[in-house]
């Protein structure tokens, strides 16, 4: 795999729409093209090459090209979005909508990431290490459909509306998340080691939530099945003993969300 | 010299003057089609060599919703139907965004490079015309024009109790006037004044709440009316019980209604030449018609009923419908048919949304996706297909999706296609649900339209049917200069390569409006004005006194004063009155 590698040559104001930095878009091409590549700043067009210094090379095609990002991309929105192959490695933190529609590839992040990360996202891996923002793999504003597959990794926290709407694949959270985690969910996986303030699953139809910690406002549209001992999601596991829910039957009487809570940190449930 | 040019050698379709692919070149002068052009005009005149090409007027949509408030909730409510949809501005154009939904920019560019030129908005509330207005008057290079919606409105009903015809036609007649709109719009006549207490309509003989008036009167009466005052178009219908299962026999017997009033047209006007007389000849124009004609009892043994309102058009020469095709994928359904709206809400659990319009009418608004895997939208499908191929005359059809409804109007090209390619057809029966097939009796026709036929369905009928066909609709001289030229050869054309189809609809190789090319291969070269019609129709004074004398009584009951009901000339671009009932 060839490095190509992008380095901040100046604080960024306005915030970049830069769904051109991709290894789709930046294989075959030479670093003097990739300087040329516009993104939007504000209502001007810019060539990337005015904040970044841009070395290295790119492989023939997405698979063999690495892009590495030098410095805080904080500012930089939508990098990797609609990525098919190849790899991305954010070595600050990531703006917004990072990821988002990712269809294949690597996605690495070692700083935080703000929100709608790997919304609508449909394949791939996304990797957050440090925490994430609002509306992960989430739809987009007014649709009902968001996170059809793939997997997105948070080792941290993240907060509000993860996974809304999402029809399929997983989101992994190391921390907690905070109101209305899997709002509208329509299948996939959501697993929260930590836990989580309320709204779990409202509105949810089918897949499945789990929050190991506490949820300090359970939504009430959910109804207890039963307790289980010990979770696993294919390679995944979740140990200790879990308290099953279905629902949302706020919605619908035919509901088939499944909502797990960790039975140790909801001894009131 | 802008507005001249000449469209050498194309084969061109021009069906109220009986060109049947014939290789012409049309010359127009100033804006409109004249016979020839002097050598002085010629050294000026632009030249499009549209050899191998099919020439057709510009194409007319006489049934879209595409201004006012409902499109505009439309917008607001699906910020998702806007963010993957969008083009730059450039030097000429405005940026724009949206699909089903498009900003009016992109909607009046999108419409020109697909060659149409003419555009009727299907359904103004009168109180909200203002703002129809206003998005007409900003929807670059389409001329325009909508249709009022009364079939619910307070005074009508009133006067049509009271059996006083007189006044009903004093108060429509100033209702075009005051809100510069040009027909009558009927949506589920007494049905819609039921909702505003939570309840429908669903005979023709059932009395609404109060006004005690049922379907069946309402739609005599409007439909009297309207040849009283010798409107330019006829009743545009949307029929009761709409969408749902069993509602064709509701739509045929609605359609029967009409059956007795002859069509008087009587417009002051400067009719362009045409071989077929241009006048209108039908006292009902049922609209989406694919919408109206489902038969069986729920939606598990629902089936086609398009072949009995088929046989029924076709036994009889009062009526003209529009398709509302439904070709697959995202819609956003929108009607003055408030519940209906609610009944797509109950079946999708979707976002909708729904408004009173006060003394006057209804809406509602809900997003729609129409899918290949589900069998009742596979079924409408092929629905919609029937009722342009299973009714004979194609003088009786006009080509739409009740845009954005059925489908937005940029999936027209697909619809054309399917009409005109049995092969097309075969191959969406190969991809749909079973239904599709075993429903409707599409599968065993074997009908392919030419592009006469298409002509027939996409220009000359739609401007006919309304009134138009004075200016719009064909290439004879007099007309507007309004041509579309499709990279597509006649001579070579056939009908199983739909890919070439396709191809060849989706963008015109030139769309010319009053003689100047406005779009070339997709492109906007030219963004000249545009006109709006209304119709501006005459009854006498003292009738006129009359009838105000109530509507100002009645007034109290608006939420506005009634000075500032009406919708001024200067929110109109170019406004064109077409005088009506004139006495000569």
């Amino acid at each position: 795999m060839e490095e190509l590698r992008l380095t901040f040559k100046k604080e960024i104001d306005i915030k970049l729409e830069a769904d051109v930095i991709t290894p789709d878009t930046f294989a075959g091409k030479t670093a003097e093209e990739i300087e040329n590549l516009s993104v939007w700043q504000g209502p001007n067009s810019v060539p990337l090459g005015e904040f970044f210094e841009v070395e290295g090379k790119t492989g023939a095609t997405a698979e063999e090209t690495l892009i590495r990002i030098i410095g805080d991309a904080y500012r930089v929105k939508q990098i990797g979005a609609e990525m098919s192959a190849g790899r991305i490695e954010i070595e600050g933190s990531a703006g917004m909508r990072v990821g988002a529609g990712m269809k294949g590839g690597e996605l690495v992040v070692f700083g935080n990431a703000d929100s709608w990360a790997g919304m609508e996202m449909e394949g791939g891996l996304l990797h957050i290490k440090g925490d994430a923002g609002d509306h992960v793999g989430c739809a987009y504003r007014g649709a009902w459909h968001g996170m059809k597959g793939g997997r997105i990794v948070i080792d941290g926290s993240a907060r509000h509306q993860l996974g809304g709407g999402m029809d399929g694949g997983e989101i992994l959270v190391g921390g907690s998340v905070r109101h209305f985690c899997g709002i509208h969910q329509n299948g996939g996986l959501i697993a929260v080691r930590g836990g989580a303030f309320r709204g779990v699953g409202v509105e949810m139809n089918g897949g499945t939530i789990v929050i190991c910690g506490k949820i300090e406002r359970f939504s009430p549209g959910f109804e207890l099945t039963g307790t289980e001992s010990g979770l696993s999601f294919g390679e995944l596991e979740y140990e200790g003993e879990f308290k099953k829910f279905t629902g949302d039957y706020a919605v619908s009487k035919r509901a088939k969300g499944v909502l797990y809570a960790g039975a140790a940190k909801n001894p009131e449930l | 010299m802008t507005g001249t040019i000449v469209i050498k050698n194309g084969h061109v379709f021009d069906p109220l003057n009986e060109l049947n692919g014939d290789v012409l070149d049309i010359f127009i002068r100033d804006g409109k089609v004249v016979r020839e052009l002097s050598p002085a005009d010629m050294k000026a005149a632009k030249v499009i060599d549209a050899r191998g090409m099919t020439v057709m007027p510009g194409g007319v949509d006489s049934h879209s919703h595409v201004a006012g408030a409902k499109v505009n909730a439309g917008r607001q409510m699906r910020p998702e139907d806007h963010y993957k949809t969008n083009t730059l501005k450039t030097d000429l154009t405005h940026s724009g965004s949206g699909y089903t939904v498009p900003s009016v920019y992109k909607q009046g560019y999108d419409y020109a490079a697909m060659g149409y030129t003419t555009v009727f908005e299907a359904a103004v509330p009168p109180l909200e015309a203002r703002h129809t207005h206003e998005e007409m008057r900003a929807t670059p290079l389409l001329d325009m024009g909508g249709y009022l919606v009364l079939g619910n409105n307070w005074f009508l009903m009133r006067y049509l109790k009271e059996g006083d015809f007189e006044k009903a036609a004093a108060y429509v007649a100033w209702m075009m006037k005051t809100h510069k709109t040009y027909g009558i719009k009927c949506v589920n006549p007494a049905g819609v004044e039921n909702w505003g207490w939570g309840k429908n309509i669903n005979n023709l003989d059932q009395a609404n709440i109060h006004f005690e008036m049922t379907p069946r009167e309402m739609i005599k009466g409007l439909t009297e009316v309207n040849e009283m005052l010798g409107m330019p178009m006829p009743l545009h219908l949307h029929a009761n019980n709409l969408g749902h299962p069993g509602c064709c026999e509701i739509t045929r017997e609605s359609l029967k209604i009409p059956a007795p009033v002859r069509a008087r047209q009587k417009i002051d006007v400067e009719w362009a030449e045409t071989k077929i007389d241009p006048s209108r000849d039908r006292s009902v124009y049922l609209t989406h018609l694919m919408f109206n004609s489902f038969a069986g009892t729920s939606w598990r043994d629902c089936e086609s009923g398009v072949k009995g309102i088929a046989d029924y058009i076709n036994s009889t020469d009062h009526v003209v419908i529009d398709s509302g095709c439904t070709p697959f994928g995202e819609a956003t359904v929108m009607t003055g048919d408030g519940p209906a709206i609610h009944d797509l809400y109950t079946l999708t659990g979707n976002k909708w949304s729904n408004t009173d319009i006060e003394l006057e009418c209804g809406s509602g608004v809900i997003p729609f996706t129409y899918l290949k895997s589900n069998p009742v939208h596979s079924l409408q499908w092929a629905m919609g297909l029937e009722t342009l191929l299973l009714i004979k005359d194609p003088w009786k059809t006009i080509m739409t999706t009740d845009s954005p409804n059925g489908g937005p109007f940029t999936k027209y090209p697909e619809v054309m296609t399917w009409i005109m390619s049995e092969a097309y057809r075969k191959q969406t029966f190969g991809e749909c649900h079973k239904w599709a097939n075993d429903r409707t009796e599409l599968g065993g026709v074997n009908r392919e339209l030419s592009l006469y036929d298409l002509a027939i369905l996409t220009r000359a009928n739609p401007a006919k049917t309304i009134g138009m066909a004075h200016r719009k609709g064909s290439l004879g001289v007099g007309a507007d200069g309004d041509v579309t030229v499709y990279d597509l050869d006649p001579q070579t054309l056939n009908p199983d390569n739909y890919e070439e189809l396709l191809r060849g609809f989706r963008q015109a190789a030139y769309t010319v409006k009053g003689g100047e090319i406005v779009a070339k291969a997709g492109e906007i070269v030219a963004v000249p004005e545009k006109r709006t019609y209304y119709s501006e129709v005459h009854v006498e004074a003292a009738r006129e006194k009359e009838m105000l004398a109530d509507v100002k009584e009645w007034f109290r009951y608006y939420t506005i004063g009634f000075a500032n009901y009406p919708t001024p000339e200067k929110y109109l671009e170019n406004p064109t009155p077409i005088q009506v009932n004139q006495e000569s």
